[in-house]
């Protein structure tokens, strides 16, 4: 039972480092209907940021404290900026392109993000310092749940209620409703789609870019190459959930990292991506608009 | 935008803390950025300006001389025999390096016609197509191992087999539609390539299995010369022959039957067209090239192993067929010749190479939304007055 | 020159420019001409003209050329994952030649370098290759993952050029005997892999779990020693794969955990490993972790910190006491502004190697350089060393290191 319990816990915090990168894809899915590539590397490059912000003020000499929520602060800034950049280049001009050209540029983007990294810090890995102090209370079940992973899976959890209450009440949140339901509609009734389209990368990038800095803290290590993996994990979950839906990134995030820790728990990690992927063509097949998509039936 | 560059330019700091500034490199960023920026816009002005310049005369005008190229036997002709002369005297003048280039440039190029078959004419959007690749590649290396088949007797075998893999894909993904087909298909892609990685008494796993004979022709005992010439030549009649098809494909029942797959699936089943038999034919169809061009690659590489397999591979096909233009035969084999070739020829920019070629993709995809050369579409119109 | 980067910066910016340019003035034709038949293809060609043009000035602008020289091919990645192991070994070979020409060449003649990015791939690897043999090489310097060096290998084969690996240690490789023309300045796995059995076993290992990362060089070190323990009568309690690059590996460290093994080997490289281990202190599992050269690198100290202490890598024995590999270290440091990495020193010393075959062959005739390169001992930052029939390296063997406080000690 013990050991049922850690391979969950296990999973909930895997599950919510997908959710939190997956919420990206699926807000941009929502208002854009396209999938964004470069979202991983959006996930890296806020791993990044918190790694030279926390290195920097480590060497000034600030406290712990100021240093963990400033790096925060700033991974989500940059990322959220670099989001916006990548709307503006790569995606902005293909507004009215055939849906798969975005794609392209999205790949596209995605090479250029992750060379440009590379050439910008090396390709070495690099050890990322561990931001968040072990908490006192949790030392004796260290064998279950460190203090880090307890810290992603509320952070997940937070960010999962706020965005929910942004979406159903603010004015931004119907507006992107209302982009995603109908664009044309919402820019003849004055909605700024632009305007919208760019908060929606906004907000999602400096989502991936707070799981950045978790998952980089969590795990002590980064190089230009951790946003690949992530970014198609965390697009399944999304695609697992129904892309498009909030709650569906979340579920999608947390049945993804279960599904894969069970898998390697019980069974064998050799197979653990084979699981995660064979789960996904079944729950499509059964369900074709993902867990808790919405099935449109299609007008003519 | 000028903004965001720099940060990520200007400092590294590692272990114990040490911080390096790297100023000059931020001075460069920025003149670049700015420079490239205002480039940018600049263009990308041009290009607004020149859309709503073309609506009126020009598009027509414009439309006529590609239809002429395209349509006409009288320009297209030559222009064929041309392109068909060129490449047949490519090796002879080039080295030995360029022709092996040209070669995997050809594989890609019958690789991007398959997937246009199910991305370009039937809209399926499949990120999986690699793994048609694989089965082809794993077919000709574990039956030449086991039981010492040759290459010109595995090559059907492994395109049949490489079919059946796209129904059985097929099957369980008819419902799905766009996006979550994406995902199924990128799905399988790494499934087939964990199997191959896991089952290692079949498959050696990761190792690879090396040693895989080329093909030979009646017998005859080659250097290595001659040997990449004749894979050369071997992998061209096969393009030939892959363009023949799709062509006759192309204008074919079935082949107007996935356009109306692509173009509007209700009013394709309301036209009485059996979506789920289209489907799986395109699925099949198009994982064939994919078979046979794994059993050249398998035999030009003599070495096969999961890592050639991955999604990076099959973004790479995508892109080709996108960049090409959906569905149009030229653009394909365009744009696979420039993805292919162009990193090849970037290698003077070494480190930079990746980069440039991320951020030509992304340029080209700007500039050029439709692709290369977007698919002339078959058109019957009223030619009476405008409206209609 | 304060930075080597600046440099490459401006040329990136340079080249973004040109093609930025040859975009523009590519725009106007279609508006000029478009009722002129023109046809596509030519502006691709004309496109691509225009870049390589770009390019070839610039190969111009920047490149040397030196008429008759002996030119050495190597090829390893430059970009992608793997690049972090390609760049020093090229820069290693980078210093050697330079001590090279110094002092006046091979045979009196200079030695050029050719440096090919191959990814880490199999199917780039035979590009490579073909265009190194275009280019004439005499040998080559690579590749560096095994399965790139066994795609490629049939090529230069067939093209009777020598091929020296500083890293692919794959044993089948050599032991296969297929590749008369390949060498290895490092002793293959199957060696390595009994010093790691030796090792648990003189650890008083009873119960072992085998992690790999799924690669060409990780399983089958694993899959070596999984077979050394079993012969042994250690208990294999899991044998399984991790994916690099995963998010976390903690439901493996559970099971881990579960298992209660005294033991842990994983065959693979750093980054995983410092993963792996970190998780796995943090878990308070206090087994004994072995791993193999991969795992030996300053970054694998840098990365996992405090949670890498006792943790045992085999690797090819240090030298960084020979005065040699010293002042190699010190001069990579000079001209690189880094540490040498995991395969300089082979590097170097399969430079140092080849060089000194073709001086005693007295010329740089295949079957000559081969037969030198099998008799005559070199001395080298790795210490005398010279090659047996299958091409294996002899002289330079593999050593236990053990991290203790902050470094890779010698254990005794």
């Amino acid at each position: 039972m013990d050991y049922f319990l850690e391979l969950f816990l296990g999973g909930l915090t895997r599950g919510s480092i997908y959710a939190l990168i997956a919420l990206g894809y699926t807000m941009v899915y929502g208002v854009l209907g396209l999938i964004n590539f470069a979202h991983g590397e959006v996930y890296m490059i806020g791993a990044f940021v918190g790694l030279i912000v926390s290195g920097f003020l480590t060497v000034l000499g600030w406290p712990i404290l100021a240093i963990v929520v400033i790096a925060t602060m700033m991974a989500m800034l940059f990322a959220g900026a670099y989001g916006f950049t990548i709307e503006k280049v790569a995606y902005q001009p293909l507004r009215h392109a055939p849906r798969l050209s975005p794609l392209i540029s999205a790949i596209g983007m995605s090479i250029f993000l992750q060379n440009y990294v590379l050439l910008a810090q090396s390709s070495d890995f690099q050890a990322f310092p561990q931001l968040v102090p072990e908490f006192e209370f949790l030392e004796p079940y260290s064998h279950i749940i460190l203090s880090t992973e307890l810290v992603i899976i509320l952070a997940a959890v937070v960010t999962l209620i706020a965005l929910f209450l942004l979406i159903k009440f603010t004015k931004i949140g119907k507006a992107m409703r209302a982009i995603s339901q109908d664009r044309q509609m919402a820019m003849l009734l004055g909605v700024n789609v632009d305007n919208v389209i760019s908060a929606t990368f906004i907000i999602g990038s400096a989502l991936a870019g707070l799981g950045g800095i978790l998952v980089a803290s969590h795990v002590g290590q980064i190089n230009f190459y951790i946003g690949f993996i992530a970014g198609i994990k965390a697009f399944t979950a999304a695609v697992l959930g129904g892309i498009g839906s909030i709650p569906g990134a979340a579920l999608g995030g947390l049945i993804l990292g279960w599904t894969e820790s069970f898998a390697t728990g019980y069974v064998s990690s050799d197979y653990e991506d084979v699981f995660a992927f064979g789960l996904l063509v079944f729950i499509l097949v059964f369900r074709p608009a993902g867990i808790l998509g919405k099935v449109s039936s299609e007008k003519v | 935008m000028v903004l965001t560059f720099p940060f990520v330019a200007m400092k590294v700091d590692s272990f114990e803390n040490i911080v390096t500034w790297r100023w000059d490199n931020v001075l460069y960023m920025g003149v670049g950025c700015f420079f490239i920026s205002w480039l940018w816009r600049y263009l990308l002005q041009r290009k607004e300006f020149s859309k709503s310049d073309t609506t009126g005369k020009k598009n027509l005008i414009q439309q006529t001389w590609k239809d002429r190229l395209f349509s006409d036997p009288k320009v297209f002709c030559p222009v064929l025999i041309a392109a068909f002369c060129i490449a047949s005297v490519f090796p002879f003048i080039f080295s030995p390096y360029q022709t092996t280039i040209m070669t995997t440039a050809l594989i890609y190029v019958v690789l991007g016609l398959g997937l246009n078959i199910v991305v370009g004419l039937a809209g399926l959007l499949d990120l999986g197509y690699v793994a048609f690749y694989a089965v082809g590649a794993y077919s000709y290396a574990l039956f030449n191992y086991y039981y010492g088949f040759g290459f010109w007797a595995i090559l059907p075998v492994g395109a049949v087999l490489a079919g059946l893999c796209g129904v059985i894909l097929g099957v369980p993904v008819l419902r799905l539609r766009g996006d979550y087909l994406a995902i199924v298909t990128l799905g399988f892609g790494e499934i087939i390539r964990l199997v191959l990685e896991n089952w290692d008494d079949v498959t050696f796993g990761p190792q690879g299995i090396p040693n895989i004979p080329k093909p030979n022709f009646f017998g005859l005992e080659m250097d290595f010369q001659t040997v990449t010439l004749y894979m050369y030549f071997v992998v061209f009649a096969m393009t030939i022959f892959t363009i023949v098809v799709v062509r006759r494909l192309n204008n074919s029942r079935i082949g107007r039957a996935w356009i109306a797959l692509r173009e509007d699936e209700i009013a394709c089943q309301a036209m009485g067209i059996d979506t789920t038999k289209t489907k799986l034919t395109a699925f099949g169809l198009g994982a064939c090239w994919a078979g046979m061009m794994g059993v050249f690659f398998a035999a030009k590489n003599s070495f096969v192993n999961p890592h050639s397999f991955t999604f990076i591979q099959s973004a790479m096909i995508l892109c080709i067929v996108v960049l090409g233009g959906m569905g149009s035969i030229i653009g394909a084999i365009l744009a696979a010749l420039i993805l292919i070739l162009l990193p090849e020829y970037l290698r003077a920019f070494s480190e930079y190479r990746m980069l440039i070629f991320g951020g030509i993709m992304i340029i080209m995809m700007v500039f050029r939304p439709e692709g290369l050369i977007s698919n002339v579409r078959r058109k019957y119109e009223l030619h009476e007055g405008e409206k209609h | 020159m304060t930075n080597p980067l600046t440099e490459d910066i401006l040329l990136e910016k340079l080249s973004t420019f040109l093609y930025s340019v040859s975009n523009f003035f590519e725009h106007k034709p279609i508006h000029l001409l478009d009722s002129l038949e023109v046809n596509m293809k030519q502006r691709t060609v004309k496109w691509a003209g225009s870049l390589l043009a770009s390019a070839v000035t610039l190969c111009f602008l920047f490149g040397v050329s030196i008429a008759d020289t002996i030119k050495i091919g190597v090829a390893s990645p430059y970009s992608g994952d793997l690049a972090s192991y390609g760049i020093p070994a090229k820069n290693a070979a980078e210093i050697a030649v330079k001590a090279i020409n110094e002092k006046g060449g091979i045979l009196g003649k200079q030695v050029e370098l050719l440096a090919e990015d191959d990814v880490c791939e199999p199917n780039t690897a035979t590009t490579v290759a073909a265009k190194l043999v275009a280019a004439k090489v005499v040998a080559v310097i690579g590749h560096l993952c095994s399965g790139a060096t066994e795609a490629a290998l049939p090529t230069y084969r067939d093209a009777k050029v020598i091929v020296m690996s500083p890293a692919s240690t794959n044993p089948t490789l050599t032991l296969s005997g297929k590749y008369p023309n390949f060498f290895r300045t490092i002793a293959h796995d199957a060696a390595q892999a009994d010093l790691q059995v030796a090792y648990a076993l003189k650890l008083g290992a009873k119960k072992a779990a085998v992690v790999h990362d799924k690669g060409t060089y990780g399983k089958g070190l694993a899959s070596l020693a999984r077979d050394g323990l079993q012969k042994n009568n250690v208990e294999v309690a899991l044998f399984e794969g991790i994916t690099p690059g995963a998010v976390d590996y903690s439901a493996l460290i559970r099971k881990i955990n579960r298992a209660k093994v005294d033991t842990v080997v994983f065959g693979g490289y750093h980054p995983e490993a410092s993963k792996i281990i970190k998780q796995a202190r943090q878990k308070k599992i206090n087994a004994t972790f072995i791993s193999g050269d991969g795992v030996k690198d300053p970054s694998f100290l840098k990365v996992a910190g405090k949670y890498a202490e006792k943790y045992y890598a085999s690797a090819p024995t240090d030298v960084s006491q020979v005065a040699m590999a010293k002042s190699v270290s010190d001069e990579y440091k000079k001209v690189f502004g880094a540490d040498v990495g995991t395969f300089s020193l082979q590097a170097y010393a399969a430079i140092q190697a080849l060089a000194g075959a073709m001086e005693a062959a007295g010329s740089t005739d295949y079957d000559a350089v081969v037969k030198a390169l099998r008799s005559e001992k070199v001395s080298t930052p790795l210490g005398t060393i010279n090659f047996d029939a299958s091409g294996d390296v002899l002289g330079a063997g593999f050593a236990m290191y053990q991290v203790q406080g902050g470094k890779f000690v010698e254990a005794k």
